[in-house]
């Protein structure tokens, strides 16, 4: 463990390799490391974010997309009958698992939260509901509808498209909103390290004169650059990246009582995603110091 | 225009009719020369007349804004900047500034065109003291370069000059801020690398550095007057 630590430690010390010809850069050095941390910290939440949108876009479809609702408005005596043809209809249609009536308990229940517990149902005139569970084909609502409307032409069918399509809409947005996030913090860190970059080469500009002077290639002095830049910006990722990661973590539990907000974190794999930040900080670092330092010498005569 | 010829196979460097200039006058004008493998030359003139420039011409920091300079057969303005850098390796340059890296020792400012040229400092680290100790700066090799006196850098920018073995050397006043003993030593080395098949070239208002010299090796003195160059006369 001490060798590995020791290895690591020589691979982030800027004093060596052939980077010890540009001196010790230390303020442009910290804001990297900075940014790179807080912008790693701010991509771990992006990420959650997008995932725990994306499970909720993959929730709601599956979970609306599977049951529908046959509304029965009749008069009272033909209830009844019109409940059982729809039953029988319904039963007969090819897609549709099970459907059954809900009981008065049932209709009760769904109705409490607005009515309280002692609705009379039997005293009003509260259409008979039919849940629909379909099987993984799917039926065909429009060819549904006509039959319903040949047969019991106080039945409509609610199949919660209206309800799932802008629910899954806004959470598949929300996503995208995450992915979106996720490259803005990437072009950001790459704008910050880019004129951290441009400072640490305008301010080493006597150096550079030095190498080039000696023989040096603009390569050889790019790249002196680069690891510098790079092992910062991986170090202050990996910060950020752990800190975030710890508050995801710290976050309350998911409960059924919970709502979008508690299930923020991540979940199962998805712990893993996170780990991607640092190289890819790191990644984004060298991409762009690569191209400040090279664009930079080009201007340095 | 001002010729002066040497002709002993191919040429290291070869001017013809070069020129330097900027903002519309002419520093250097019809410069035609030739330096030959293992030629030993000083370059004097009054302060201002263009030493310094004509160097930088014979090392590519400067290129030519009229006529040509090849350098080992090739235009600089022609390379790309790859090709300039790998030119430049073959190139020992003592500047009159010598031009360190603060933030090294002066082994490692020394070993610097080792360094960047990717070869194992380790490997040449016997040749390294050696020239240190010869130097006179083995002591000082961890200082920094703020910490040495003039003299003390001017020896350690012509040993980084000359720790690659190049074809030519060129040094800009490089005896400027050393005694006498001094200077005949570090005299002594570039003789050395001449009887080697270096090229050496020197720019220097010390004529006794150049008769010393005259009295160890075959040697040609320049002069730069008017922005042209021309060989100096006997009195040296």
């Amino acid at each position: 463990m001490n060798a590995l630590l020791s290895r690591l430690n020589a691979l982030m010390s800027p004093e060596s390799g052939a980077d010890r010809v540009v001196p010790p850069s230390g303020f442009t050095a910290s804001l990297t490391m900075f940014s790179a941390g807080a912008m790693a910290f701010l991509a771990v939440f992006a990420m959650a974010l997008s995932l725990a949108t994306s499970r909720l876009a993959d929730r709601w479809g599956a979970e609306l997309a599977r049951s529908s609702t046959v509304r029965i408005s009749a008069p009272e005596e033909q209830m009844a009958a019109q409940t059982a043809a729809v039953v029988a209809i319904l039963q007969t249609t090819p897609g549709v698992r099970a459907a059954r009536a809900l009981t008065d308990e049932e209709q009760t229940a769904l109705l409490e939260p607005w009515f309280g517990p002692d609705l009379p149902l039997d005293t009003l005139p509260v259409p008979q509901l039919i849940e629909v569970i379909e099987d993984t084909d799917g039926f065909d609502p429009q060819g549904l509808r006509l039959r319903l409307q040949a047969e019991a032409p106080g039945a409509v069918l609610d199949d919660h498209t209206r309800w799932r399509r802008p629910l899954v809409d806004a959470a598949n947005r929300l996503r995208t909103l995450g992915i979106m996030s996720l490259l803005l913090i990437a072009a950001t860190t790459g704008a910050m390290i880019t004129l951290a970059a441009n400072a640490a080469l305008s301010a080493n500009a006597q150096v550079v004169s030095v190498l080039r002077l000696v023989g040096a290639r603009d390569r050889y002095i790019a790249n002196a650059f680069v690891r510098r830049f790079t092992l910062r910006a991986l170090v202050g990722a990996l910060g950020g990246t752990a800190l975030g990661m710890i508050s995801i973590a710290l976050l309350p539990e998911a409960s059924t009582a919970g709502g979008f907000l508690t299930g923020l974190g991540f979940q199962g794999v998805h712990w893993f995603w996170p780990l991607i930040v640092p190289p890819l900080a790191a990644l984004v670092a060298l991409i762009a110091t690569r191209a400040a330092a090279l664009r930079v010498l080009k201007g340095l005569t | 225009m001002t010729t002066v010829n040497q002709t002993r196979g191919g040429d290291v460097i070869e001017l013809q009719e070069a020129g330097y200039g900027y903002d519309g006058s002419a520093l250097l004008s019809g410069m035609s020369l030739t330096l030959a493998p293992g030629s030993f030359h000083f370059l004097t003139g009054p302060s201002g007349a263009g030493k310094t420039t004509f160097l930088k011409l014979l090392y590519a920091e400067l290129t030519a804004t009229s006529g040509r300079v090849h350098i080992f057969g090739q235009d600089p303005r022609q390379l790309s900047r790859d090709e300039v850098s790998d030119m430049r390796r073959r190139i020992g340059v003592v500047h009159q500034d010598c031009q360190f890296l603060d933030h090294l020792s002066m082994r490692e400012n020394v070993a610097l065109p080792l360094t960047v040229a990717r070869r194992d400092v380790s490997a040449e680290a016997s040749n390294l003291d050696e020239l240190l100790s010869w130097v006179g700066l083995a002591q000082q090799a961890r200082s920094l370069p703020p910490e040495l006196s003039g003299g003390e850098r001017q020896r350690a920018a012509l040993a980084r000059a000359v720790i690659t073995s190049p074809e030519i050397v060129l040094a800009d006043e490089p005896t400027g801020n050393v005694d006498w003993e001094m200077s005949q030593k570090l005299l002594n080395l570039l003789v050395q690398l001449n009887k080697m098949g270096k090229t050496i070239v020197i720019a220097t208002h010390d004529l006794n550095l150049i008769r010393a010299a005259k009295a160890q090796v075959a040697t040609r003195v320049l002069r730069i007057v008017g922005g042209s160059i021309q060989a100096a006369g006997a009195d040296l």
